[in-house]
């Protein structure tokens, strides 16, 4: 009877599934999230590696930091994670955390303040692209075991001088703060590698999703974990699947063949939403769009001819066309909702008035060569303002190439001018004026390829100091007017034309809720999602 | 009428009365044979056509192809002043249509100048002198033909910098192989033949026998081949375009102008369809030329 | 010929087993010598592009935030300090192992990422080229027998139609039509999403894994999926095998035999398929052969477009972030494959057709 029971109801599945395939609409099973995303840039999931946008997604869902954002309040800022709570010591350069009890890694490993001294002083000793993050604070693979330590269930942490809190933690909720299973870890260390070539392909966290599997190119798998401190999460099965092309994105979400398209371009988030049982949602990120001008350039050097650039472009014009819906107009170099941000845009499309500001500074027959990475939305910008500044008599030739091919010539100080978008690495406003607004030594020998002012060539005016005075700064209304005064300061003298930051719109089935792609502070999270 | 019926009459003359009048009777009769075919007129016509668009583009165009207008992007098929609509950032598409005739024009020509000399030289070469040159020769030749295609172009374009010079290169860097390969095939045929020999016991140098008998007894077969490759060569330099890796913008390429268009591909699909509608014509253009040009010439193929 | 050839080895006398023996194994180490040339030579050239190309495999590897310290470590583990012939040296010595390397992007190794991609495009193009072979062949074969007629005329159009066609316009027209408004067929990607690794990998590729698992209901998605890339491609195979077709098939019927075969009063089927029909096959082995080594080389937009976890695409992408050793790694395969059907059908000719012994 059983038997036959169960023959029944498998044979009723199998025809349902089979005839939902070829049905005029799929739909995606209620507990599973199928999601179309661009992942090509995923080169690691190790957290102390990770740094691009599709791999510090999976890296969020995944693992467990001290402090963490909610995905469901973003605004509130770090919240405990891992650790329960923390102390700031009186001279304020250590920070002492106590860990939560009770809570398992997948492996079934209990989470020790052990793990979490083990994770940070790994990520500084690996010493990966994302390190600085927290080698800014003083850690050296040499100090690292007295400056990170584990005592018990309580976890210390001493920086090199005294910074505002809110900075350090901030800087925590990075991927890099990702909490790793030492005991899995270190068990698949090969030649001294504390399981970085293991930790690339496979995962030993303990948050709400450990990692089934990941396939370069073609998708990545979660399972959810039933045993998350946090409670399980609705969607049990999390299916990443790499769709480049928006067109494509856009049938398989209007098919029902997926729930949430993350790609879709200005023209197709109109179409879609038109799409009965498809809804869209937006989200300001973090992401700027910006002109880096070479300071090396004789002529791009001229005050004037920076100030004359910044009226060059075609705010609204782009705005309002093909970047519609997806980047709103801004000239700063601290994203909007960022601590200390400014709404201000003084400038506009003007062409008489850059060329004024190119006749004082004596320029003529100007001719630059501009380097975009070949995505269309750059390419366009860059056509736009080929063709702004044609009008005011300035030649520009675009160079389409790789990211790398661009990149690597904007590294080495070779392009007249770049056209960058620029992500921050932690929420905290030291993540930009660290590298806009700040550079040290501008000489070639510096070679401080990571800060975008050296790569332009400019020695920052004198907002280096201003900088450096800001992140140290504990009063959290005096920082923000720090800030504000930088950015003012930045914005009239800078060779940098902030332009845009960027919205994600995201296009979902109706019946998905709670979607969060996690603003500009954080990446997106899959747990808190249900059907 | 008179005049021109005793000049059709010399021209098909039985018996030529000099070298001269052999030729141009053999051109004639061969040009009669062609004409007959009613497809490969066609084919001649079109690129006849764009040819003359590609000169005249400045007369042609009803606008600036370069002259933006975010105002009025994406305007659709039939509007006033933009018959074939208008692109992302308001540009007209037929103006840049009839512009692109002349890059399109410009790969074709350069393409079908580089490769089939290149093949002709190296297929020649090996087939001529033999031995060690050639087990060289066709060694190379068959490195470069087991290459994929669009990854040795994709390489070479990478190593150079993208860019509608180096797209014709790398293109050429692909095709050439199976032009040296007929060369080298035609070659060995005509080498064993007794009028090479009588032209070596009149103590003709290689370097003559290859250019002045050779060459000249390979190129109707490679220009054959020529004209079938050249939609591949199109479709290659468009592909090319569409992986951003050919002409640099803004200039209004066919393939580029498919990958900006592509984009709006469900909503606004003439954008792409224009220039794909371009490609198409021209390809098949060129198709139909060879087909007919393969008649003609190469009679042995059969057709 | 088996027959004999066995007779001839059992034989007792030692001379002649070596005669019939040398020259065999001559051409076989010859063959053999040639592939290893032109794989060899494959390879620098690939390693000499990799090298010159000034896309920065560092930089793929750290990404844009990276400190010069970084980069600078990375840049000394990859042993690109050393000159490009030491460096060209150390790669032939892993290949030799068959060790391709790690993939400098995703950190796999290179061999494992192959077995993956390449058998989705396996399955494509073969799919692929039994569609072009299947209606091809039979298409030519009649334009070749009513030379001029309306049949002919069409067959030309459809061959050349192939010819002139942008792939990547026909292949997202054919997604918009035949998926997104008609829904007739799966959408981009090999299967649907909750058939992804629904039956166990067995050969990698998934209609043949689905039968293995007597799975029915994933080999039905996923040939939903395979249906129009694979027609697309074999669209361009049909394309060049039926014009192929009718042109070796004219020449076969103008023959002399052909006509004293009709005189004979042969009919006409016979004449066609009995007669001029096996003198064409050899050839048209060697063109379909050809067009299916196209194929395998993966088509790069067809992959793109539909979302195509196959070698074509592996191959760019990597070939785009300066991922070298995945390049090399992908380029060797497909020029082998390339180089091993070239050899197959110059085989075939060797024992089909007398001439050329």
């Amino acid at each position: 009877m059983n038997a036959i029971n169960k023959l029944l109801t498998s044979a009723a599945i199998g025809l349902a599934v089979g005839v939902t395939s070829f049905s005029a609409i799929a739909e995606t099973p209620a507990n599973m999230l199928v999601i179309a995303n661009r992942i090509d840039d995923v080169t690691t999931v190790d957290p102390a590696e990770s740094f691009e946008f599709a791999g510090s997604d999976i890296s969020r869902n995944v693992y467990n930091r001290l402090v963490n954002l909610d995905p469901m309040d973003l605004a509130a800022g770090y919240q405990p994670d891992l650790a329960e709570s923390w102390e700031v010591s009186e001279d304020g350069k250590t920070i002492t955390f106590t860990m939560r009890e009770g809570v398992k890694f997948h492996s079934g490993n209990p989470v020790r303040a052990e793990d979490a001294a083990f994770s940070l002083q790994r990520a500084v000793i690996l010493n990966k692209t994302p390190a600085f993050i927290l080698t800014q604070f003083g850690f050296t693979p040499e100090n690292v075991a007295e400056t990170i330590k584990a005592d018990g269930n309580k976890l210390m942490i001493t920086t090199d001088k005294k910074y505002a809190t809110s900075f350090v933690l901030n800087c925590l909720t990075a991927t890099i703060g990702g909490i790793v299973d030492k005991e899995v870890v270190m068990a698949n260390e090969a030649d001294g590698d504390m399981g970085n070539t293991w930790l690339k392909t496979n995962s030993a966290g303990s948050g709400p999703y450990k990692l089934d599997g990941w396939k370069p190119n073609e998708s990545v798998t979660l399972s959810s974990n039933p045993e998350y401190y946090g409670g399980a999460p609705a969607m049990e099965r999390v299916i990443v699947r790499h769709v480049t092309e928006s067109a494509s994105q856009r049938l398989l979400l209007e098919r029902g063949d997926i729930d949430i398209a993350r790609n879709l371009n200005p023209e197709d988030v109109a179409g879609a939403s038109s799409t009965d049982g498809v809804k869209i949602e937006d989200e300001l990120k973090g992401r700027l769009m910006y002109l880096a001008l070479n300071q090396k350039h004789p002529v791009l050097s001229k005050p004037e001819v920076r100030q004359a650039f910044k009226y060059l472009i075609d705010y609204e014009g782009m705005r309002d066309s093909f970047l519609k819906g997806q980047y709103t107009i801004h000239q700063n170099f601290l994203p909007a909702t960022y601590l200390g941000a400014s709404e201000e845009n003084p400038f506009s499309y003007n062409i008489e008035k850059a060329k004024e500001l190119l006749a004082a500074a004596g320029v003529e027959n100007l001719e630059v060569e501009i380097g975009v990475r070949e995505a269309q939305e750059r390419i366009e910008i860059g056509q736009s303002f080929q063709n702004a500044a044609a009008q005011a008599g300035i030649k520009v030739n675009i160079t389409v190439g790789t990211a790398k091919q661009i990149l690597a010539r904007y590294r080495a100080r070779e392009l007249d001018v770049y056209l960058g978008a620029w992500g921050p690495d932690y929420p905290d406003p030291q993540t930009n004026a660290g590298t806009f607004a700040y550079n040290p030594d501008n000489s070639d020998e510096a070679n401080a390829t990571g800060l975008l002012a050296w790569r332009t060539g400019w020695d920052a005016g004198g907002l280096t100091e201003k900088v450096e005075a800001a992140v140290t700064e504990g009063d959290r209304e005096k920082r923000v007017q720090m800030y504000l005064d930088i950015q003012k300061e930045f914005r009239e003298i800078s060779p940098f034309v902030m332009m845009f930051q960027q919205i994600e719109q995201s296009a979902l089935r109706d019946n998905v809720m709670n979607w969060s792609t996690g603003q500009a502070v954080t990446s997106a999270a899959y747990w808190q999602v249900t059907k | 009428m008179a005049e021109t019926q005793t000049m059709r009459e010399w021209l098909l003359a039985e018996t030529p009365t000099s070298r001269r009048h052999a030729k141009i009777s053999a051109l004639y009769q061969g040009w009669l044979s062609f004409r007959s075919n009613t497809m490969a007129m066609i084919g001649l016509g079109i690129l006849v056509l764009l040819v003359f668009i590609a000169a005249a583009a400045p007369l042609l165009s009803p606008h600036d192809p370069f002259v933006q207008d975010l105002g009025n992007r994406l305007a659709p098929l039939g509007t006033d002043g933009h018959i074939f609509g208008t692109d992302s950032l308001g540009r007209d598409i037929l103006s840049r249509l009839i512009y692109g005739a002349r890059i399109t024009l410009y790969i074709v020509a350069l393409v079908a100048l580089i490769a089939p000399i290149a093949g002709l030289l190296v297929g020649t070469v090996s087939g001529y002198v033999g031995g060690w040159t050639d087990t060289v020769l066709m060694r190379i030749t068959d490195i470069f033909l087991a290459f994929p295609r669009l990854v040795l172009a994709l390489a070479f374009v990478a190593a150079l910098g993208a860019g509608i010079e180096n797209a014709v290169l790398a293109i050429s860097l692909t095709a050439w192989p199976p032009y040296a390969r007929i060369a080298r095939a035609e070659t060995l045929t005509i080498r064993s033949s007794d009028f090479i020999s009588a032209i070596k016991l009149q103590g003709a140098g290689p370097l003559r026998i290859i250019t002045k008998h050779i060459w000249p007894l390979c190129i109707s077969s490679l220009i054959v081949r020529v004209t079938l490759d050249m939609a591949g060569i199109i479709l290659a330099a468009a592909g090319l375009g569409f992986l951003g890796l050919g002409a640099q913008p803004p200039s209004p390429e066919w393939g580029a102008m498919i990958s900006e268009g592509r984009r709006f591909i469900l909503d606004y699909w003439w954008v792409a369809t224009m220039p794909g509608l371009a490609i198409f014509t021209v390809s098949l253009a060129f198709n139909l030329l060879g087909d007919g040009l393969r008649d003609v010439l190469d009679p042995k193929a059969g057709e | 010929m088996a027959l004999t050839e066995d007779n001839n080895q059992r034989r007792p006398t030692r001379a002649p087993l070596t005669d019939q023996v040398w020259p065999f194994l001559r051409t076989t180490l010859l063959t053999l010598g040639s592939i290893a040339v032109t794989l060899l030579g494959l390879l620098f050239i690939t390693f000499v592009i990799g090298r010159v190309m000034p896309i920065d495999p560092v930089l793929a590897i750290v990404g844009e935030r990276a400190s010069q310290e970084t980069y600078d470590t990375v840049y000394l583990q990859l042993g690109l300090d050393k000159p490009l012939m030491v460096q060209f040296f150390y790669y032939l010595w892993d290949v030799l192992h068959l060790d391709f390397g790690t993939s400098l992007l995703n950190a796999r190794p290179v061999s494992e990422d192959i077995a993956r991609v390449f058998p989705a495009t396996l399955e494509l193009a073969t799919i692929g080229i039994i569609f072009g072979v299947v209606l091809g062949v039979p298409l030519g074969v009649l334009a070749a027998v009513r030379k001029g007629s309306w049949i002919d005329q069409i067959a030309r159009v459809v061959a050349l139609v192939g010819y002139s066609m942008p792939i990547f316009w026909l292949g997202l027209m054919g997604l918009l039509v035949f998926y997104g408004i008609l829904g007739w067929v799966g959408g981009p990607g090999r299967v649907g999403i909750f058939y992804v690794d629904v039956v166990p990998s067995v050969t990698g590729l998934i209609l043949v894994d689905s039968l293995l698992d007597g799975n029915w209901d994933v080999f039905k998605d996923a040939f939903s999926h395979i249906i129009l890339p694979a027609s697309l491609l074999g669209y361009y195979s049909l394309a060049y095998v039926s014009r192929m077709t009718r042109s070796f098939m004219l020449e076969q019927l103008s023959a002399e035999y052909i006509t004293t075969a009709r005189v004979k009063g042969m009919s006409e089927w016979d004449v066609v398929w009995k007669h001029a029909f096996k003198n064409i096959r050899v050839q048209l082995i060697t063109v379909i052969a050809l067009s299916y080594a196209n194929l395998l080389e993966g088509s790069v937009l067809t992959e793109i477009i539909f979302s195509w976890p196959g070698i074509g695409s592996y191959i760019t992408t990597a070939l785009l972030s300066a991922d070298m050793n995945a390049v090399l790694g992908g380029t060797v395969v497909v020029g082998l494959i390339f180089i091993l059907l070239n050899i197959f059908s110059d085989l075939l000719y060797k024992v089909f057709d007398p001439r050329a012994k």
